[in-house]
């Protein structure tokens, strides 16, 4: 069965909530859908519903997470919690699977808001047990309440660093150090730019002095060059780098008896959605990647498809939530439920608060955005694909051998064939192969396919009789 | 570029790389013009389903001697595509599709195919992973799968020793000239004595340069593959009505097929999967092997296949129009090209083919017809 509304809202972090906020507040009929149980989406994650009545950190994100859950509540959006899309088709027929089984949307209107993901940019070691993202890190403390590991090293590079160290020491794990690309002349320019966002810069000098009173060390203009395991513990070996990511000759040491390696290079966009239904991407490297065309209100180069939030360039949740809210009037006023100028009297505030934003979320960019000197300096026997097990070397060999691009390097290696969709490994594959292709227009991007995440057959198929199902006549003999 | 090649190829799919192989190790000086890159269209993304129990009746001599090329690629084209030779079987769950099976199996017999009829357990000794509601089974020992994604890096290999000039990314336009052929293309004109049209569902198009018309049916193949799991069947696996292939690779992933329909367009080259179309392939799927319902779908996708009036292979000079060929259309083509594409190199180079082509007087429609058509 299809249900039909006049919106389709896909991801529930702070893009897609505002989203579906503005347009269900202008009229409109929107259904909101996440494969999380609750809304709020990484940085206002919930917490595990076990944890509720325990939890007692209420931190600034927390607040705003149950605020908006409870807007959310009162509206009159239809929230699908726990389904993953998996399909989006022609007229935005959304397909989505879950351990209920299929269900299907369709709207002539629908706003993506899928987020981003986390770059790792491979090192020998990263694969290692013990060794995950600072998004994982963060989904563990803010959701589960739990600390990665016992004593930790925290590295890779942007404001997260700092905002996991805190929690991790806050909680009572042993930050080892922290380890962190920029240098301190990077980070005394953003602050500079950020001057007058005295609450973030509370915030972060918080953070700062709060690690600084447990005497966590903190090493700047450095990365992680190898980590080694023996007898399940990690020691990791750190040295300088310079401002492209390149390593500098100089003195590397060494942090042993380390537990859990915290470790992320920024953020990609989701552009999985925008892709899939065919409309204009742009590389754009201090956004994260390959970006949809947008206008100023997230009206994506495909009509009745917007797009809001990480997923189309990283600006951060405050952003997002602006651009959210913007794509549900957008939506709403083109499905004529606003009148242009009420339309353009809602947006005038919203348009100004993202100019805004977008000077701070650009002053943080260039910390978060890929480092061509850190790609180019991945050994050969580093794997870069850790779903097919495809190194360096492999890459570059198949790219000797013809591969011109990245699908064609998929063809010949299975890079990007795994269970991640090649998520993982595809920026810096993307990378890789412009580093001979020219660009990374030349070089392309995943050709987009479905299902949008894997998807259990068994939540697929449901229950059916053999004798029901429409089997087409026979091939010809 | 102005040297004047002895052969032209318009289309770097598997019947095009084929014939361009074997004309230019005979000797030939072969230019290789393909808009986007080798066996990266159908010839790369089909499910690689070498199988006799699909093909047609008429082709099961060619298919049998392609079979044989398969297993035997690092020999003759000299690199691995991953072929793996087993077992198929062909499932009847119901009455009607025991019936079916039944006679087919005996016409593919009469054909040449070693494919006998089999009971339930049978089938479920040779395959363990099968479900209990197996009625009869057709078995043939002549089976097995390509990796299909593999086909163009082993191409480019052979063709690029074979010194074959590879245009990839390169548009061909039409045709200018005949006598010798020009052929118009996005980086200029590329001449050459002899012209073999080998464009997949685009030979429609491409034998309208020619003034000629071919009407091609355009399907639009789904297919399916799980995440790698661990061992699930061991066998290459279908159904009476040809509607299902499902193979697992020796790295764990299973490809479901079966040429379900998916959306597209040949003209703008964009198509896309059917989600109820792509449910009740997993569905067959799952029947026939239920263990494969705890896998995960990790990607679905569609190919371009295209299909003759009768459904038989275009394949032989084109008439009318001296030392042009075509070669496509070929059903269940991936099994049967090597071989089929042979036949035709043959015929260019001027031999008696081993096996009779398959000329396309009976499927070009004359001008007149053709208006009513279009």
């Amino acid at each position: 069965m299809v249900v039909e509304t006049d919106l389709v809202v896909v991801g529930a972090g702070p893009a897609g909530t505002s989203a579906a906020l503005a347009a269900a507040n202008a009229g409109l009929g929107v259904i909101l859908i996440d494969e999380a149980r609750e809304a709020g989406g990484q940085v206002y994650r919930a917490p595990a519903r076990t944890l509720k009545a325990s939890t007692k950190t209420r931190d600034r994100d927390a607040v705003v997470g149950v605020r908006l859950r409870a807007a959310l509540d009162r509206s009159s959006v239809r929230f699908e919690r726990g389904l993953r899309v998996w399909s989006i088709g022609e007229r935005f027929r959304t397909d989505t699977a879950g351990p209920e089984g299929v269900r299907t949307f369709k709207a002539p209107r629908l706003i993506a808001a899928g987020g981003a993901f986390e770059r790792t940019v491979p090192f020998p070691g990263w694969t290692l047990p013990g060794v995950m993202g600072l998004a994982a890190a963060t989904i563990l403390l803010k959701s589960e309440a739990m600390l990665p590991g016992r004593r930790v090293v925290i590295a890779g590079c942007g404001p997260l660093l700092a905002a996991v160290a805190a929690k991790v020491s806050g909680g009572g794990g042993d930050v080892a150090a922290v380890i962190d690309m920029a240098s301190r002349r990077q980070w005394a320019s953003v602050m500079l730019q950020l001057a007058t966002r005295f609450n973030l810069l509370r915030e972060g000098a918080g953070w700062v002095l709060g690690l600084a009173r447990r005497r966590v060390p903190i090493h700047f203009a450095s990365t992680i060059r190898r980590i080694d395991e023996a007898d399940g513990l990690l020691s990791v070996e750190i040295g300088p780098v310079d401002g492209k990511g390149r390593a500098r000759p100089g003195r590397s040491s060494l942090i042993n008896d380390v537990d859990a390696v915290a470790v992320g290079h920024g953020l990609v966009p989701g552009v999985e959605i925008t892709r899939l239904a065919g409309a204009a991407h742009t590389y754009d490297r201090l956004r994260g990647g390959w970006v949809p065309v947008l206008d100023a209100m997230g009206r994506t180069t495909i009509e009745g498809l917007y797009a809001a939030g990480d997923g189309c360039g990283i600006r951060g949740a405050l952003s997002a939530a602006t651009a959210g809210t913007l794509a549900g009037l957008a939506a709403a006023g083109d499905a004529g439920a606003l009148d242009p100028d009420t339309l353009a009297s809602k947006s005038e505030p919203q348009l100004k608060e993202a100019a805004r934003l977008d000077r701070f979320s650009a002053a943080v960019s260039d910390l978060l955005a890929l480092r061509p000197g850190q790609v180019a300096d991945i050994a050969p026997d580093t794997v870069v694909c850790r779903c097919e097990d495809v190194r360096r070397a492999d890459i570059d060999a198949a790219i000797a051998d013809g591969a011109a691009d990245v699908n064609q390097l998929k063809h010949f290696t299975r890079c990007g064939m795994g269970p991640c969709q090649g998520r993982m490994c595809g920026d810096v594959v993307g990378e890789l192969v412009a580093l001979h292709a020219g660009s990374r227009e030349a070089a392309g991007a995943w050709t987009p396919r479905p299902p949008l995440r894997p998807v259990p057959l068994a939540d697929l198929i449901g229950s059916y009789s053999y004798n029901d199902m429409p089997i087409p006549k026979p091939v010809p003999l | 570029m102005t040297t004047t090649f002895d052969l032209i190829v318009v289309g770097g799919g598997i019947n095009g790389a084929s014939v361009a192989l074997f004309c230019a190790r005979a000797g030939m000086r072969v230019a290789l013009i393909e808009r986007d890159q080798i066996c990266r269209g159908a010839s790369g993304v089909n499910a690689g389903t070498l199988t006799l129990q699909m093909t047609r009746v008429a082709l099961i001599p060619y298919a049998l001697e392609a079979h044989a090329m398969w297993a035997n690629a690092p020999e003759w084209l000299g690199h691995d595509v991953g072929v793996v030779v087993c077992d198929g079987l062909s499932l009847a769950f119901t009455e009607g599709e025991e019936e079916l099976l039944t006679y087919r199996a005996a016409r593919r017999r009469e054909a040449g195919a070693p494919i006998e009829i089999i009971t339930g357990t049978e089938a479920q000794g040779i395959e363990p992973g099968l479900g209990a509601s197996v009625r009869v089974a057709g078995w043939c020992p002549i089976d097995g799968f390509a990796n299909a994604y593999l086909t163009g890096l082993a191409y480019r290999r052979a063709l690029v020793e074979a010194g074959v000039a590879l245009l990839e990314r390169t548009i061909a336009r039409g045709v200018d000239e005949t006598e010798p052929f020009v052929v118009n293309t996005d980086r200029g004109p590329i001449r050459g004595r002899r012209l073999v049209i080998a464009g997949g569902v685009w030979i429609e198009p491409m034998l309208a340069w020619l003034g000629v018309t071919l009407p091609i049916k355009v399907l639009i193949n789904q297919l399916s593959v799980t995440e790698r799991v661990a061992p699930v069947m061991r066998t290459q696996v279908g159904i009476a009505s040809g509607l299902l292939s499902l193979k697992q690779y020796p790295h764990g992933t299973v490809v479901i097929g079966g040429g379900w329909q998916g959306w597209g367009n040949r003209e703008t080259g964009r198509s896309g999967i059917v989600p109820d179309s792509i449910i009740d392939n997993v569905r067959l799927a799952c029947h026939a092997i239920p263990a494969l319902a705890e896998a995960r779908l990790a990607r679905s996708w569609t190919g371009f296949e295209a299909e003759t009036a009768d459904v038989l292979p275009a394949v032989g000079p084109v008439p009318g129009i001296p030392e042009a060929y075509v070669c496509g259309s070929i059903h269940s083509g991936y099994t049967s090209a090597p071989y089929i594409a042979k036949l035709l190199a043959q015929c260019i180079l001027g031999q008696e083919p081993e096996r009779l082509l398959f000329p396309i007087d009976r499927l070009i429609l004359q001008p007149a017809s053709a208006a009513t058509v279009s």
